[in-house]
């Protein structure tokens, strides 16, 4: 049951280590490749940028993947590659799923196989996925040359030509290669019909009595699949994620697929400390995260595996509870919760529900945990049918957005969390507050401030819109604590640029001649689609702004009476800043999703 | 030569360095003090005042806000379910919390004032006694002088206002600014000429020039600053007000999205339990959400941080220190290197002569009677000590006199020797080596054997070598020793375990000052200084990003002064040195750097352990409230209440009253600061973590269930 999740962790930092050398020397430009590539390299260099331009390009960049992903997908009636005649997704989906790939983010208010053809699968989605992922790994260089005090930081398109080129690529290449190994299906044939299932029947019968055959779409997903959990990207070629068997062969390559989303997020924070020349400092950074990785993959764990469904189990004592209603008789009311008895289910595998058992017990709670601290999104079980307790692994995962998080945008998000405990908490050592050697002034916080507030904004503020109006009421499945926890999610989801889904939310409008969509998908789709827009590229900007402006300042060299950055005291600090600041920005909505549901009456909410 | 391999004496123990006198120190919550601060808690609920403290403006509008809630309950048309005393009760502490805030900042600029005012009794209008240019003196007011008037101040009469001595010397009593009774010497010319209005001279009589406007003199400025006048946010507070003014948003935006949640269980909840009455909990209850609200933004440090800052600048001023900015005493906490004079800082006083070193065929004797010849007319402790090292050396006293037509030659840093010229053509000079041997190499005179051997047996000990010449020949060298403070090793430990670099600053030449450096402790040393090396020197600390904090008292510190990121000029040094550092030192204590940087390292401790103390307290509040606001929907997250209170609007109230008591409860450590121990960063860090961080997060726990029993004992909550 640990096997795996420790395993899996052990591999990854392993291969990390090396590959964190590697990915410092090709950002720092010290890689020479063959000359075909250097002549690309050349031919993309526009000159050195300072942080403004470096910015500007990486907004304009992302608005021409805007007009080409929406042009992409909207077209897909009129494009080659699409024999089963797919007709186009509604307006209000595209620009959800437009926005949703060029953030990183891959939610999906599609269905991978149902909805898109081959070609759209390739140029739309597998294209976004190598190129959006680079985004962020440039932003995080431009702001580690920035904190290296260099006037400018780099050339944009140069570093996206660099990460997708000579890292995403390569690696890719290696994994797609294993996965084909392992089964996984590369042609750009649609779909293998008259497939006849195992058990006779099983998709009904024809006029003529004759079992019918099943149609299985296929496609290039051993090419999508790599970059998919590479680029923390997870937006699946099918509807189903890692969980189809297609997608996710054998216990080998469900291995390797968690290893695949991990790889980077973990390789840069450990690329960090080597381009600035201070790889303890990132230990400790590593380290931290590592805990709250590994307590996210424990609390899922423990609380999912371990524990049966509590709505199958019995519940041999009635519970009592008053509540004050005025208008009864002693302004109390008393709720009483009924004894219940078990179900006849052998539980001691845990909760069953929604998991895929061909890779084990414990990989599905294992792989909820880890896709959302890594803002991967893929998954390999139902969220939704995680116990209630355990499905808050999750979502703590999302909302702290850093337990390594996506490509560059995890290790932004967690220097966030850094500059405030080393202001607020660091001038307990007598000093003004410093963060490698620079002092933390007016200006960084403020720009550290709104990088860290839209984040809580733009999940709290639309979730508690859509609880109390019929956009959520309607399109929950379960109403109560475990409908909120299904709004909460999605726009934790959203927000975190995370894009996997807790599902149970009609969501889905389909294609837009589709007569009976879900009847709050438009409201939906436009509000995650906004949410992912500026969680997006508010923090990406605000970080950039504020290591330029720190980078420019005076480094002051550490003495004995500087806060020390890579002792076991500052990863306390972290540690304790970005628990108690998550905590308390989502412990309402914790208390009234999840915790309630856990501690209320089972069945509670349906 | 075994004379000068004599081991460093120590000093006795009556020549200790002065404890710091804390002597206008007052009690914290002295009567006038608290009545004056109470009067001033309410006039500062005025919203444009209020407006300058974001966090407690907030509390402030959510008070408010309240109140129209009470307004609504009292004329019947209130949909809540909880009583109206409950409002009450919530609204009486809302402000309550807005009061203590404007209390602590009070109290705190009351006493600045207060510190202010006692300077400003010395700044009474007194006569005083104008000098005409014909010689003729009138009596005048102080309040009328102007810069450039020549006062007479005789033996008993009060200094009118600042200026500087140009004629005379005389005993003045500074006690009424220093609080220190011994009299300090002021004399024209040199770097003990300032003089402050409001002293009192006690013995002889000076000339002095007025060198303030009335009114604008240097202590009338000071008081204006202390007195927060002119108190301007550092930049520290602007950053950490923004980010209060950020974390008060992001609560906000925690609190709102609560009530259609809230609500959306509410709705639920009624169709589960097939209710027809609408099922209202604390967690749509706008009075209650504004209690949340304000128990999670930090209140406790928004209320203390103006006190925090300006108690930082009335702690300096307790040393006898005044800081022209709160800016300064800030910048303080960040020094990284401390350059200290060596006399009287590092040995004490002055160098003496210990012994006479004849070379080139002169006699011990012959030499002693040269030096103290060149010495008769100097001042300075050093040629005074020449001659009572040369009676001893068995000169007879009668040779100490005057000789007619001889010329005394002073000591200037430039030419580094002083002397004496004959009528008839002779010379004797003494002064540091290389000046000397320059000199006799430029009369062609011959540099003897063994002389170098001798200079660097002397310096190598840590004496200062003074060669002796008689017109181009050289006599000897005479032997000045440095007697090192007693404990100076300690305090420089001290400082080396705060993370500061000691500098020590002397004119010595460099194996001299290596080996008093060794001795004392220092880390580093500029020897043979000038005025434009330790300027240079400044400059180049600075250049590699590191805060520079000296101090001086002479005209030609001020540069240097100006130049370092705390200069702290002495009292008793000249107008432009006190105008060229942001501090000036009343006491005239060489050591007072050490405190410097300590108060300005407890401010910016206090800083920031209130700050995570405020934040860390929240988690209890939640732990308190959350379960309070859906106890009437979902009574099962009771479980998170670990605390076991009462009920939700004790539950509530004891949040809000244990978020209000906290303020003034630390008002103390604001005003007192918190104790700094010179431990490394990280041990410091380690400490006030668990103290401040954990400490935080335990005791409101502790504090709310205390006040919930009390209001659940005294049948004050239902």
């Amino acid at each position: 049951m640990w096997l795996l999740p420790s395993s899996i962790i052990v591999f990854t930092i392993v291969l990390a280590i090396p590959m964190s050398r590697y990915m410092a020397k090709i950002m720092d430009g010290r890689y020479r490749p063959p000359r075909v590539f250097q002549w690309c390299e050349r031919h993309l260099d526009s000159g050195q940028q300072n942080w403004k331009q470096y910015t500007l390009a990486l907004l304009v960049f992302n608005t021409l993947m805007f007009v080409f992903g929406y042009t992409v997908l909207a077209l897909q009636p009129w494009m080659p590659l699409n024999p089963r005649g797919l007709g186009m997704l509604a307006p209000s989906t595209i620009f959800n799923s437009v926005i949703s790939f060029m953030t990183n983010t891959n939610l999906q208010h599609y269905s991978g196989e149902v909805n898109l053809s081959n070609f759209s699968q390739i140029f739309f989605v597998i294209f976004n996925q190598f190129v959006s992922a680079a985004v962020g790994m440039c932003a995080l260089a431009a702001i580690i040359r920035a904190f290296r005090g260099e006037s400018t930081v780099g050339n944009y398109f140069v570093d996206m030509w660099r990460a997708v080129a000579y890292i995403f690529l390569p690696i890719a290449v290696i994994l797609g290669v294993l996965f084909l190994w392992q089964g996984m299906p590369m042609t750009i044939n649609h779909s293998v019909d008259q497939v006849m299932t195992l058990e006779p029947g099983a998709m009904g019968a024809t006029d003529t009595g004759q079992p019918k055959p099943q149609t299985l779409v296929v496609g290039p997903v051993a090419a999508e699949v790599p970059i998919m959990m590479l680029g923390t990207n997870g937006g699946g070629f099918y509807g189903m994620n890692e969980a189809h068997p297609f997608a996710n062969p054998s216990a080998l390559s469900n291995f390797l697929v968690m290893f695949g989303m991990m790889f980077f997020p973990f390789a840069l924070v450990l690329m960090y400390g080597r381009m600035l020349g201070r790889v303890r400092h990132a230990i400790v950074i590593f380290s931290v995260m590592l805990l709250l990785f590994a307590g996210t993959i424990v609390w899922a764990i423990h609380f999912d595996t371990m524990k049966p469904n509590p709505g199958l189990t019995a519940h041999p004592e009635a519970r009592a509870f008053k509540i004050a209603v005025p208008t009864a008789p002693g302004g109390t009311q008393t709720i009483t919760l009924p004894a219940v008895a078990g179900l006849p289910v052998d539980q001691h595998l845990g909760n069953l529900e929604g998991k895929e058992l061909r890779f084990g017990t414990s990989a599905g709670a294992t792989f909820a945990a880890a896709t959302v601290d890594v803002t991967c999104g893929a998954v390999n079980c139902e969220h939704d049918s995680l116990n209630p307790i355990a499905a808050l692994s999750p979502m703590a995962g999302m909302w702290l957005n850093c337990i390594y998080g996506g490509k560059g945008v995890g290790m932004i998000n967690l220097l966030l969390f850094l500059i405030i405990g080393v202001f607020l908490a660091g001038q307990m050592v007598g000093r003004t507050p410093e963060y490698l050697g620079k002092k933390i002034g007016a200006r960084e916080m403020k720009l550290a401030m709104i990088a860290l507030l839209v984040h809580p904004i733009m999940i709290l503020g639309p979730s508690g819109l859509f609880a109390a109006t019929n956009w959520g009421m309607k399109a929950e499945n379960n109403p109560a604590a475990h409908g909120l926890s299904e709004i909460v999610y999605q726009f934790s989801s959203a927000s975190a640029n995370n894009g996997s889904a807790f599902d149970g939310l009609g969501v889905s409008y389909g294609f837009n001649n589709n007569p009976n969509p879900a009847p709050e998908a438009v409201p939906w789709d436009l509000a995650t689609g906004l949410v992912m827009l500026f969680s997006r590229y508010l923090p990406i900007i605000a970080p950039i702004a504020m290591a330029a402006f720190l980078g420019m300042k005076k480094s002051t060299p550490f003495g004995l009476g500087t806060l020390r950055d890579d002792t076991f005291t500052f990863g306390c600090l972290l540690f304790g800043t970005i628990v108690i600041v998550g905590a308390l920005l989502f412990l309402p909505v914790a208390a009234l999703g999840p915790l309630a549901e856990h501690l209320g009456p089972i069945p509670f909410g349906g | 030569m075994g004379a000068v391999v004599k081991p460093f004496r120590l000093i006795q123990p009556s020549e200790h360095p002065r404890p710091p006198r804390r002597i206008r120190s007052r009690k914290l919550f002295a009567p006038e003090l608290v009545r004056e601060s109470l009067r001033q808690s309410f006039v500062m609920l005025r919203p444009d005042i209020q407006w300058s403290n974001p966090v407690m403006f907030v509390v402030e509008i959510g008070a408010v806000l309240t109140f129209l809630f009470i307004i609504q309950a009292a004329v019947g048309s209130s949909r809540s379910i909880v009583p109206i005393t409950y409002f009450i009760a919530l609204d009486f502490w809302l402000f309550i919390t807005v009061l203590f805030a404007n209390f602590a900042t009070a109290l705190a600029e009351a006493r600045g004032k207060a510190q202010a005012d006692s300077l400003r009794k010395t700044r009474s209008e007194t006569p005083a006694y104008r000098l005409k240019a014909t010689d003729v003196i009138e009596e005048v007011l102080s309040t009328d002088l102007r810069p450039g008037d020549r006062v007479v101040v005789s033996a008993g009469q009060v200094v009118p206002s600042d200026g500087e001595v140009i004629e005379g010397i005389a005993s003045v009593d500074e006690s009424a600014i220093t609080g220190e009774s011994a009299p300090v010497i002021r004399e024209a010319g040199g770097d003990h000429s300032g003089v402050t209005g409001g002293t009192r001279v006690i013995s002889d009589r000076v000339v002095v020039r007025i060198t303030a406007l009335p009114g604008q003199a240097f202590l009338d400025r000071m008081i204006a600053l202390v007195e927060g006048t002119v108190r301007q946010k550092t930049p520290n507070e602007i950053a950490l007000t923004l980010v209060l003014a950020g974390l008060t948003i992001a609560f906000f935006i925690v609190v709102v999205p609560i009530w259609p949640m809230t609500w959306n269980a509410d709705q639920y909840m009624m169709s589960y339990l097939v209710m027809s009455e609408p099922l209202r909990s604390l967690g749509t209850d706008v009075p209650t959400l504004v209690a949340l609200l304000v128990c999670l933004i930090p209140t406790t440090i928004g209320a203390l941080l103006a006190a925090i800052g300006i108690a930082g600048m009335d702690r300096a001023l307790q040393a006898n220190i005044i800081a022209k900015s709160g800016r300064a005493v800030e910048t303080a906490g960040d020094i990284d290197i401390v350059l200290l004079d060596k006399t009287g800082t590092i040995t004490v006083g002055n160098r003496h002569a210990t012994d006479f070193v004849p070379v080139a065929g002169y006699s011990r004797l012959k030499l002693a009677l040269l030096a103290a010849v060149a010495s008769i007319s100097d001042e300075t402790p050093e040629g005074k000590s020449i001659l009572t090292a040369a009676q001893a050396a068995g000169v007879p006293a009668k040779e100490f006199t005057t000789l007619d037509g001889a010329q005394f030659v002073p000591f200037s840093a430039h030419t580094r020797m002083s002397g004496v010229d004959f009528a008839d053509g002779r010379v004797i000079r003494k002064g540091a080596p290389d000046a000397v041997l320059g000199l006799v190499k430029q009369r062609n005179g011959e540099v003897p054997a063994g002389l170098e051997q001798v200079i660097e047996a002397i310096a190598a000990n840590g004496a200062t070598p003074l060669v002796v010449a008689e017109n181009a020949r050289i006599a000897g060298v005479v032997v000045l020793e440095d007697i090192l403070k007693s404990g100076i090793r300690e305090r420089f430990a001290r400082l080396r375990s705060m993370g500061l670099r000691t500098v020590m600053i002397t004119g010595d030449n460099p194996l001299t000052a290596a080996t008093i450096a060794r001795e004392a402790g220092v880390d580093d040393f500029v020897a043979e200084a000038t005025p434009e090396s330790k300027l240079a020197y400044i400059r180049k600390e600075q250049a590699l990003g590191k805060l520079v904090a000296m101090m001086g008292d002479g005209t030609n510190d001020a540069p240097a002064l100006a130049q370092a990121d705390v200069g702290l000029a002495m009292n008793s040094g000249t107008q432009a040195a006190k105008e060229a550092g942001n501090m000036v030192d009343l006491d005239s204590d060489p050591t007072k750097l050490i405190e410097v940087v300590e108060i300005g390292k407890q401010l910016l401790m206090t800083r920031g352990a209130l700050t995570t103390f405020s934040v860390a307290n929240d988690v209890a509040k939640y732990f308190a409230i959350v379960p309070a606001l859906f106890a009437g929907t979902l009574p099962w997250l009771n479980a998170m209440d670990v605390m076991r209170l009462h009920s939700p609007t004790s539950a509530i109230l004891s949040a809000v009253i244990f978020n209000a008591i906290i303020i003034p409860a630390l008002i103390p450590v604001a005003l007192k600061g918190v104790k700094y121990r010179p431990l490394g960063a990280d041990a410091l860090l380690r400490k006030n973590l668990l103290v401040w961080g954990l400490g935080g997060i335990i005791l409101p726990f502790i504090g709310i269930k205390l006040i919930d029993v009390v209001l659940t004992t005294m049948h004050l909550v239902a």
